[in-house]
């Protein structure tokens, strides 16, 4: 374990950063025996929107419901502000949380829904009423108080639950896979939507993903989870150009992964190396640097297209190159592209 | 942490009340302190103990064949097909469920018995002075189950048909199979799990009637009578073996339902849309055969309301009643003695199913919700009185709480008017308890995770969310046990006091005393309040159910 800690010596030097905001130092969660976080540490600067990526199964959900409380770590600490808060019921922590199915309380009205938090705090029946309206409005949705949960779309639904979470002021907002139940056509504008109210607030905010579409537009930063460890956290270009393990190397963006031994891309090491189709072009003809293949298929993606060239070695390689660069049979020779971002190297073996 | 020690004193209280009483009698049918099999032993020698296991055993079969018989064409013909009046209909003929046994019994006797209206027509027709029949034995027992019981499979089958996907039927269609075929190689075997469950449940209420086999069997005995008998006849080591015998059967009944159970949550999963409805071509004559059937239906419960209106010894042998008027009526609510069964079943089926709402709904919330290492204990606790026979719980009931022995949990609540309550209360837990487990499993927890995120503590969240959620589950499964605990016979019969009687001892005391008015307007009286909170219970499950 500790190995591959320095693999990415990035995280770690994070939390003792004193500008940080809310900190997770070393959560480890166990289900059945089963690791579900292993000694995820993340720290957040304030109004930071950071983006929890990785596939189902990564611990994503784990790690934001041991932020909200619902769920204890068997170790490690969890601060805002400087104050411990792992011990801290949910009710106590003042984070504001937005549920995958929004989770809006069916039996009230939309605006009895954002006044819950409030009448919570014990806020006065007057400022309940302003603070309601003013957070509808802050997304958009005035006058709908005495609306029913179920009578309104998926979408208005999605920014109720939004209200309903900031209305209290918390701390800190937490979001559950916020666009998984939306249809895909509403999904891009939501996104925009969602990533300007939190602007707007300056919230600091934690949110669930499984997209890597969503993780970059709304994330300042994103956390790469892979089976309950924290791969990487980085700006989504940090992430692309440098990945620090071979997981975020294939699991951002696209690529293909090709033995390092492979002349003029790799680096001789008996490892793999994982390349980016724009890395790569078609070379005119047969050279020490390039790899011969037939183009066994092409996506069209307008003035370019990604071609699959099975390679002599048996590997199959993506390609960007201008869509009507080769056509599929075509006797093709590949390489290294010096303009693309880098191939990186990892040893074989490594995840 | 508290919540551990709460699980754990709630499943502690529950065993005292739910399994103590079992142990104990199965303690005393194994004579101890002196442990001997000398009375299991004895039920095997006597024929007439064997004889009633066998009729318990062959009339629940029998009944179950018959309500299959009735049940499954009834609910094929309200699903697939359509005309005039089904909807009103297909309620109506949901009705008998809602009857108390004891009431449907008494009305049968009424309606087709040796002095009920039938016989009297007959004997008016033929000028006869016998009555030509006697509504007596395996005949009329089987009669009364086969009317109340085969809305178990009408129910069910309809439940599972509606579930059932057309995709299925048109892909046989489409590989080419008849009417026939689809039927018997694809509706019926994804109905089997339904069919299962409603065979099994008719099989177990049947195992459990008192009512009919009480009041019709005569010398013909079946277990939970034998039991009765037993008692009064002071042969209490006997009882307590027939009762442990009892008890075997049904576990095992309940052992099968489970399994047959865990095969239903499979059809479960089935979503669709079901075929569209086929319009009958003689919708005409199928409607009227409908309504006919419902007159059939309902003619007890109106037979029962003619008869509330005959005064006392004014019928004596004209085919119909010569005077009608609100004599019995008058008596029931001006008299104290005749109003106080009613008074006493009222406060008695109310306490004890508040009592079975708190203790289920406790049970659920903290097996579910807190995910408790006492959940299996918790659900199995509370749905063990469901699987066992009423007549069961009443003798267990009287075993353990007749003896003062507060260190062993014992006290002596016999002849007080707390051990009626207590015996509806065992009864209830089933009812109120399932509901409660069903409705915060179908409730999304993260509903009451979101009231935690916006700071309402776990009483709040309780009371604004979860409660109001769950309430027409709640008040479905309380307005059942409501029901039941009103209508109750089986265990009142064991348990009651002259001070505490209930309406259906009353009205069991006034049948003994010809006073068939008072009986029938008691009957009445119960079947209104019956279908009250039936209707009830139905219009509140169709208004505001919890999101799945």
């Amino acid at each position: 374990m500790g190995d591959r800690d320095s693999a990415r010596p990035n995280h770690k030097s994070q939390i003792t950063n004193h500008k940080s905001f809310l900190v997770l130092d070393r959560l480890d969660k166990h289900f059945a025996g089963l690791h579900v976080t292993a000694e995820v540490s993340l720290s957040v600067v304030r109004s930071e929107i950071v983006a929890l990526l990785g596939p189902s199964g990564s611990g994503k959900t784990t790690v934001l419901r041991l932020v909200a409380g619902f769920e204890t770590p068997d170790s490690g600490k969890i601060s805002v502000e400087g104050e411990e808060v792992t011990a801290l019921p949910p009710e106590k922590r003042r984070f504001g949380m937005v549920f995958q199915h929004y989770a809006l309380f069916p039996h009230l009205s939309v605006g009895e829904n954002v006044a819950f938090g409030l009448e919570s705090q014990g806020t006065p029946r007057e400022e309940t009423r302003s603070r309601v309206a003013e957070a509808l409005a802050a997304v958009g949705l005035e006058g709908f108080e005495p609306r029913k949960t179920g009578e309104i779309s998926g979408g208005q639904q999605q920014r109720v639950a939004v209200a309903r979470a900031l209305a209290p002021r918390p701390r800190v907002l937490l979001l559950d896979e916020p666009f998984s139940n939306l249809d895909p056509a509403l999904r891009e504008r939501t996104r925009r939507e969602l990533k300007r109210i939190i602007r707007q607030v300056g919230i600091t905010t934690l949110f669930v993903t499984h997209e890597q579409e969503e993780a970059f537009e709304l994330g300042d930063r994103v956390a790469v989870l892979n089976a309950g460890r924290l791969e990487q956290v980085g700006t989504p270009e940090e992430l692309y150009e440098s990945p620090a393990t071979r997981f975020v190397a294939t699991f951002i963006g696209r690529s293909s992964v090709l033995p390092a031994s492979s002349a003029g891309i790799g680096d001789g090491s008996d490892g793999d190396v994982v390349v980016r189709p724009e890395a790569l072009r078609f070379a005119p003809g047969a050279s020490p640097d390039a790899l011969a293949g037939e183009v066994v298929g092409r996506r069209y993606a307008g003035r370019v297209a990604f071609f699959d060239v099975a390679l002599e070695g048996g590997a199959v390689v993506e390609v960007l190159a201008p869509s009507n660069a080769v056509r599929v049979g075509d006797r093709v020779y590949v390489a290294l592209n010096a303009t693309g971002p880098a191939p990186q190297v990892f040893p074989k073996g490594s995840k | 942490m508290k919540s551990r020690v709460g699980s754990a004193l709630l499943t502690l209280f529950l065993a005292w009340l739910v399994c103590y009483p079992l142990l104990l009698t199965l303690r005393e049918a194994l004579g101890a302190p002196g442990w001997t099999l000398r009375w299991f032993a004895e039920f095997f020698r006597r024929p007439d103990e064997w004889q009633a296991l066998w009729a318990s055993i062959w009339i629940s079969v029998a009944t179950v064949v018959l309500a299959a018989g009735i049940g499954i064409p009834l609910a094929f013909l309200f699903e697939r097909a359509d005309f005039p009046g089904r909807r009103t209909l297909g309620i109506l003929i949901a009705l008998p469920v809602v009857l108390p046994p004891l009431v449907g019994v008494v009305a049968f006797l009424f309606l087709y018995g040796e002095s009920g209206f039938f016989a009297r027509a007959a004997m008016a027709i033929t000028g006869r002075k016998e009555p030509p029949w006697r509504l007596a034995g395996a005949p009329g027992i089987l009669l009364v189950h086969a009317y109340s019981m085969y809305v178990y499979f009408y129910l069910f089958t309809r439940a599972g048909l509606a579930r059932l996907d057309n995709a299925y039927l048109e892909a046989a269609a489409a590989l080419g199979a008849g009417k026939a075929r689809i039927l018997a190689r694809v509706t019926l075997p994804l109905l089997r799990p339904a069919l299962t469950g409603a065979a099994l449940l008719t099989f177990m209420t049947s195992l459990s009637s008192f009512s009919a086999p009480y009041l019709f069997g005569g010398t013909f005995r079946v277990m939970t009578t034998q039991i009765v008998f037993s008692r009064l006849n002071g042969d209490n080591e006997m009882a307590m073996v027939e009762t442990a015998t009892l008890t075997a059967v049904a576990l095992a009944g309940l052992f099968l339902l489970q399994r047959a159970e865990k095969k239903r949550e499979v059809a479960g999963a089935i979503r669709g849309t079901p075929p569209a409805r086929l319009r009958l071509k003689r919708g005409g004559a199928v409607a009227a055969a409908g309504w006919l059937l419902a007159i059939f239906l309902l003619l007890p419960h109106l037979t029962l309301l003619l008869v509330s209106f005959v005064p006392p010894g004014t019928w004596t042998i004209e085919a119909v009643p010569p005077v009608l008027n609100l004599a019995n009526w008058a008596s029931v609510f001006s008299q104290t003695e005749r109003l106080r069964p009613i008074v006493n079943s009222l406060w008695m089926a109310a306490a004890s199913t508040a009592l079975a709402l708190v203790l289920g709904f406790a049970a659920a919330y903290l097996a579910i919700r807190r995910r408790s290492a006492w959940r299996g204990p918790l659900e199995t606790l509370v749905a063990i009185p469901w699987a066992l026979p009423g007549t069961v719980f009443a003798v267990a009931l009287a075993a353990t709480f007749s003896r003062n022995a507060p260190w062993a949990g014992r006290f002596v609540l016999v002849g007080t008017a707390a051990i009626l309550p207590l015996g509806y209360l065992v009864r209830n837990l089933p009812l109120t308890g399932r509901a409660a487990f069903a409705g915060l499993r179908q409730l999304d927890p993260s509903l009451e995770e979101a009231g935690a995120s916006l700071g309402a503590t776990p009483w709040r969240r309780l009371r604004r969310i979860t409660i109001p959620l769950l309430a027409p589950a709640l008040a479905a499964g309380a307005s059942l046990a409501f029901l039941t605990a009103l209508g109750d016979f089986v265990v009142s019969i064991v348990l009651y006091t002259f001070e505490t009687r209930p309406i259906s001892i009353e009205i069991l005391s006034s049948l003994r005393m010809q006073d068939t008015g008072a009986a029938a307007a008691y009957g009445v009286l119960l079947a209104a309040l019956s279908a009250a909170a039936f209707l009830f219970r139905s219009r509140r499950g169709q208004g505001e159910s919890p999101p799945v």
